[in-house]
């Protein structure tokens, strides 16, 4: 799979979940790929590079999200 | 005169012992005379609003710190971790108050020169306010606003030599004892392999594809300084495969009272002359001493390694010459499940540098693809290996079962055989069978 293919794979899916949720575990991403969690690496580590996703952080667990999205209230359950 | 009244925290200084509450006044005290002409790059009360809002929690009897952030610096996964206050308007000083987690250097060591570098940054554009160290090990900067943090990173990384550490669902900043630098017990060089490997898995330590986090901790003998034993995923032990080198002469010594036992810790108290029975052979756990015609002998065999015999006298015993590691998985703090401590994965393996570890590496990548394949979000090694059982972990690594898995025969681990492994597999001659055994 190229990265562009990937990104675009990703971003699709996550953009159907939009309203339900906002932040992706990395193993969600990885599944979305179809791929085991290595190869998948390089491709979702490339898209945060791109800015095509972000990072977020409870200090004890992260999680991948599209940049802008959800923002706080994701994280107190609110939406 | 303090920004905000603080009776319930002014009760906490009360106590007999030092109390976080009267350093943090006398931060925010310097901050707010800037004796050194600062230029603050966050606001200069954010102390006082520090005490403020831990006062309103104690109140409210809750947090007033949101979870978590969607901060970092670009392309760091971990290392920065997002902090926000509630309650904005009434403390803005620490609206936002992020935690930056820098990698500490193997053993602790540092030159004053380079904690002066640090704590001069992080009053500059921080709270002033340190934890040396968090529990992981970092040395940890508490509070500073989002626009710093590029700019703390810039200066660390390219004037300081300096990287972030490890959070959320990475490999957290290995850590070790001071080991062969200061102690005499080191049974491998912890501080060459906790750099080699820090270095070695940067991606696993700044960009997240764990399912949660994970940690590598280094000890240089069973004394277990760092407690890897209990708080880390993977425990890298000091041990040895020959004897205690035992000095007569010194056993002697000991014994005469010419040496103090235990390196003369607990000498403040008299208590009593040294008995060699007592206060070594009868305490070793396994019973493999014995102290007769003068002479102590170790049955290396039956010998766990547990160091007590060694610590009481360092004189006259010392660590093996064949030396290695053990390594043990799973050891987690009591979040879901209880606490946890690690499960003796490898009893003995090599700790070479001339390889760059390979055989510790042949150990700990194939247990990360399982755990990231088979873990659940949120999931730690040693509750993965709890869940699908050790024989998975072991069918992971390719380790092949030993005794030494065994905790109590029967009970934990159960190692169950294969058909495929069973000569003959399952399949019998009933009638054979029946020869012997009755319907
Ligand atoms: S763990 Fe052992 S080797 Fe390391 S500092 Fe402690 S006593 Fe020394
Ligand atoms: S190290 Fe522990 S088990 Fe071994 S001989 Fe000494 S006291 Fe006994």
């Amino acid at each position: 799979m190229e990265q562009e293919e990937a990104a675009e794979k990703i971003i699709e899916a996550l953009k159907k979940k939009l309203k339900t949720k906002s932040k992706f575990y990395f193993n969600d991403l990885a599944k979305i790929l179809e791929m085991k969690p290595r190869p998948a690496k390089k491709f979702i580590t490339q898209m945060v590079v791109d800015c095509q996703l972000e990072y977020w952080s409870s200090g004890s667990t992260s999680m991948y999200g599209l940049p802008g999205t959800g923002k706080q209230a994701a994280a107190e359950h609110e939406d | 005169m303090a920004k905000h009244e603080t009776p319930l925290l002014d009760q906490l200084e009360s106590g007999p012992w030092p109390s976080f509450v009267s350093d943090l006044k006398q931060e925010a005290e310097k901050r707010a005379k800037n004796e050194a002409g600062l230029e603050l790059q966050i606001p200069v009360d954010v102390v006082d609003d520090l005490l403020g809002v831990l006062e309103l929690s104690f109140k409210h009897g809750k947090t007033h710190w949101k979870h978590g952030g969607i901060v970092g610096v670009f392309g760091y996964g971990g290392g920065v971790i997002g902090r926000y206050c509630d309650q904005p308007e009434m403390f803005p000083g620490v609206a936002h108050f992020h935690t930056v987690r820098v990698a500490q250097p193997a053993g602790k060591y540092y030159t004053t020169k380079y904690l002066k570098e640090l704590c001069d940054l992080w009053d500059f554009r921080g709270s002033g306010i340190t934890n040396m160290h968090g529990s992981t090990g970092d040395i940890i900067l508490i509070g500073t606003t989002t626009p710093q943090l590029e700019e703390i990173f810039y200066e660390m990384s390219h004037n300081m030599d300096q990287d972030l550490g490890g959070s959320g669902s990475n490999l957290r900043t290995p850590a070790d004892c001071i080991g062969q630098s200061r102690c005499e017990y080191a049974c491998y060089d912890t501080q060459d392999i906790c750099h080699h490997l820090t270095i070695e898995y940067q991606d696993e330590l700044h960009r997240p594809a764990f399912p949660y986090k994970f940690k590598f901790k280094f000890d240089g003998c069973p004394n277990c300084c760092v407690a890897s034993i209990a708080r880390s995923d993977l425990s890298f032990i000091g041990t040895w495969k020959d004897d205690i080198r035992i000095d007569q002469e010194a056993v002697a010594g000991y014994v005469g009272g010419e040496f103090l036992p235990n390196g003369g810790a607990h000498a403040g108290r008299d208590w009593g002359a040294f008995d060699i029975q007592k206060e070594v052979v009868d305490l070793c756990p396994t019973g493999c001493m014995k102290y007769e015609g003068k002479k102590l002998q170790i049955n290396t065999r039956e010998c766990t390694r547990c160091m007590h015999c060694i610590n009481v006298m360092p004189r006259a015993l010392r660590i093996g010459q064949e030396t290695g590691c053990s390594i043990l998985a799973g050891a987690k703090a009591p979040i879901l499940d209880g606490a946890q401590m690690g499960s003796l994965l490898v009893p003995f393996v090599e700790v070479n540098p001339d390889n760059d570890y390979q055989a510790i590496k042949d150990v700990i990548e194939p247990i990360w693809d399982w755990w990231m394949e088979e873990g659940k979000n949120r999931e730690r090694l040693g509750e993965l290996i709890k869940r699908q059982g050790f024989q998975r972990l072991l069918e992971a690594t390719g380790i092949e079962p030993v005794p030494q898995h065994v905790k109590e025969p029967r009970t934990n681990p159960y190692i169950f055989w294969k058909e495929e492994e069973v000569e003959g597999g399952w399949t019998r001659d009933i009638d054979e069978f029946r020869k012997d055994h009755k319907r």
